[in-house]
């Protein structure tokens, strides 16, 4: 297991697997009465986090705790960061404090992976601007894994606000390491600059016509809808939300459409969720949809994350 | 730091072939049987008993000690679980980690029964204390016992077993090797091999 977790790319498909495979007992843990496991004892984690979280701050903190580390949390808002202190000093200060594992969040893409040339400690992507998210595309995978089993050769469609995804970049980085084959969608304005050049040989595919992608050829065992990240847009994107809806939403006569190609494919969405924009309540709340179970798997995807990048031998960086 | 005595290697792995065979297939075989009566006339009956392999080769040997004790009782299957204890071991930090395997427990759950832990090899006792540990967050059994196929000595903690299949004086140097049927795929067998 290499020492940091900050790109999907860190992760070759056997270390991907080791992860859920660990994460699936962790899920049993967390069905006991008795959820603590005292594997992490002694060890110290910081959630960093400077931009705003709830599930995934929640999850990797009580993941921490279930495993027995002591978990610090802090934010931007009331840490030094509000006198001014600089992301170095803030990191360098906390690395002083001998921790074992810095969890960051940061609205800056490239942050953690400057932060783990600072410091000594392994450091964690939460989630770093427009770029990665990798245990987010993790916990998705597993929540597929445990629907429809092996990922190798089944099709997931990705349809939203691309070029504001870290959700999406490390989604199409597991998913293809396991060997499943990738769609995006979005309209030309929100679809990344120079994603052409990603490799379409190995089974990745971009359109602009949500319609077209859900009824082609190849059928969708998955769809993931993303959010439209309005904190992140300057400028105008789409037109009217209801425009966007129109054209890329899931709403109910698309779901059905989809249901009636595949009735067993799943309905995911990292959340928070625009209910009414990206995604209608209706496929939210459908039998179709495994959004909560994305939620549940977090918990234990973080677990098993934590628990392959700190309780074992040292490796040097 | 002594390699603790769980896990072993993974299913299939070839046998050292200079080593020498201590139990036959016939032998484990009655070994087992020995233990279940042990068992059987410790409890005074099957009431109560939970079985609980440690991974890999302790689940192959509880389930086949649970098929005897329902045999030679003339009962109902005895209910079988397994306990990982990869999360509990002590020399975490001194090895790469590994993935933990599945802990299963029987639907009647571990509170106030007579749980029997089964391994395949007891050797410094860690692996014990520590499934001890991961037991006590599972519930509070009446009793816990330890059946073992094979005792190798060297202990480095207060730990003994309540039934042996066989008591065999090894060196630290030696390699003790299982291999089970189910879990193998091979012929059962327990060889040792290495020492001067």
């Amino acid at each position: 297991m290499p020492k940091h977790l900050i790109s999907s790319a860190d992760l070759d498909r056997g270390e991907v697997e080791a992860i859920l495979e660990t994460a699936s007992s962790m899920h049993d843990v967390q069905r006991r009465e008795v959820k603590k496991l005292p594997t992490l004892r002694g060890r110290t984690i910081i959630n960093f986090f400077f931009e705003d979280s709830t599930r995934t701050r929640s999850s990797f903190e009580i993941a921490g705790k279930w495993m027995s580390a002591d978990t610090i949390n802090l934010s931007a808002k009331g840490s030094s960061t509000s006198k001014g202190e600089s992301l170095r000093d803030s990191v360098q200060t906390i690395n002083a404090m001998a921790v074992d594992a810095l969890i960051i969040r940061h609205n800056q893409s490239g942050a953690c992976h400057q932060v783990a040339g600072w410091v000594d400690a392994s450091v964690i992507n939460a989630g770093d601007g427009t770029h990665e998210h990798p245990t987010q595309a993790l916990l998705d995978a597993y929540t597929l894994r445990s629907r429809i089993g092996d990922l190798d050769g089944k099709h997931v469609v990705i349809v939203g606000d691309l070029t504001h995804s870290r959700v999406f970049r490390s989604n199409v980085i597991t998913l293809k390491t396991l060997g499943a084959r990738v769609t995006v969608v979005a309209p030309p304005t929100l679809m990344p600059a120079g994603i052409g050049s990603w490799s379409a040989a190995d089974g990745f595919a971009t359109s602009w016509d949500l319609d077209e992608v859900l009824e082609g050829d190849d059928v969708p065992d998955a769809v993931m809808m993303l959010r439209v990240q309005r904190e992140r847009m300057s400028g105008g994107f789409f037109p009217t939300p209801r425009e966007y809806t129109v054209g890329y939403g899931l709403t109910r006569p698309r779901l059905n459409a989809l249901l009636a190609r595949n009735p067993r494919a799943l309905v995911m969405h990292p959340g928070p969720m625009n209910r009414g924009l990206e995604i209608s309540a209706d496929a939210a709340e459908s039998d179709a949809s495994i959004v909560l179970d994305q939620v549940s798997s977090g918990l234990a995807v973080r677990m098993a994350v934590l628990y392959h990048l700190l309780a074992g031998e040292e490796v040097a960086s | 730091m002594t390699r603790p005595d769980s896990s072993g290697p993974p299913a299939g792995s070839p046998v050292d072939p200079h080593g020498r065979t201590v139990l036959s297939s016939n032998e484990i075989a009655r070994g087992l049987r020995r233990i279940a009566h042990e068992i059987l006339e410790h409890n005074k009956g099957a009431a109560d008993l939970v079985l609980l392999g440690i991974p890999s080769r302790g689940v192959e040997l509880a389930e086949r000690l649970a098929l005897i004790l329902a045999e030679v009782e003339g009962c109902d299957p005895l209910p079988v679980g397994s306990l990982d204890i990869t999360m509990h071991r002590d020399d975490l930090r001194h090895q790469p980690t590994r993935s933990p395997m599945r802990t299963v427990i029987p639907d009647c759950g571990v509170d106030d029964k007579i749980v029997v832990l089964v391994d395949d090899v007891l050797y410094s006792g860690r692996t014990i204390r520590a499934a001890l540990d991961a037991l006590a967050d599972l519930g509070r059994p009446r009793a816990v016992r330890l059946a073992v196929l094979v005792d190798r000595g060297h202990r480095e903690l207060p730990i003994r077993a309540d039934h042996v299949g066989k008591n065999l004086p090894t060196s630290h140097s030696e390699k003790v090797q299982v291999r089970l049927r189910g879990h193998d795929g091979v012929e059962d067998v327990v060889r040792i091999s290495g020492g001067n």
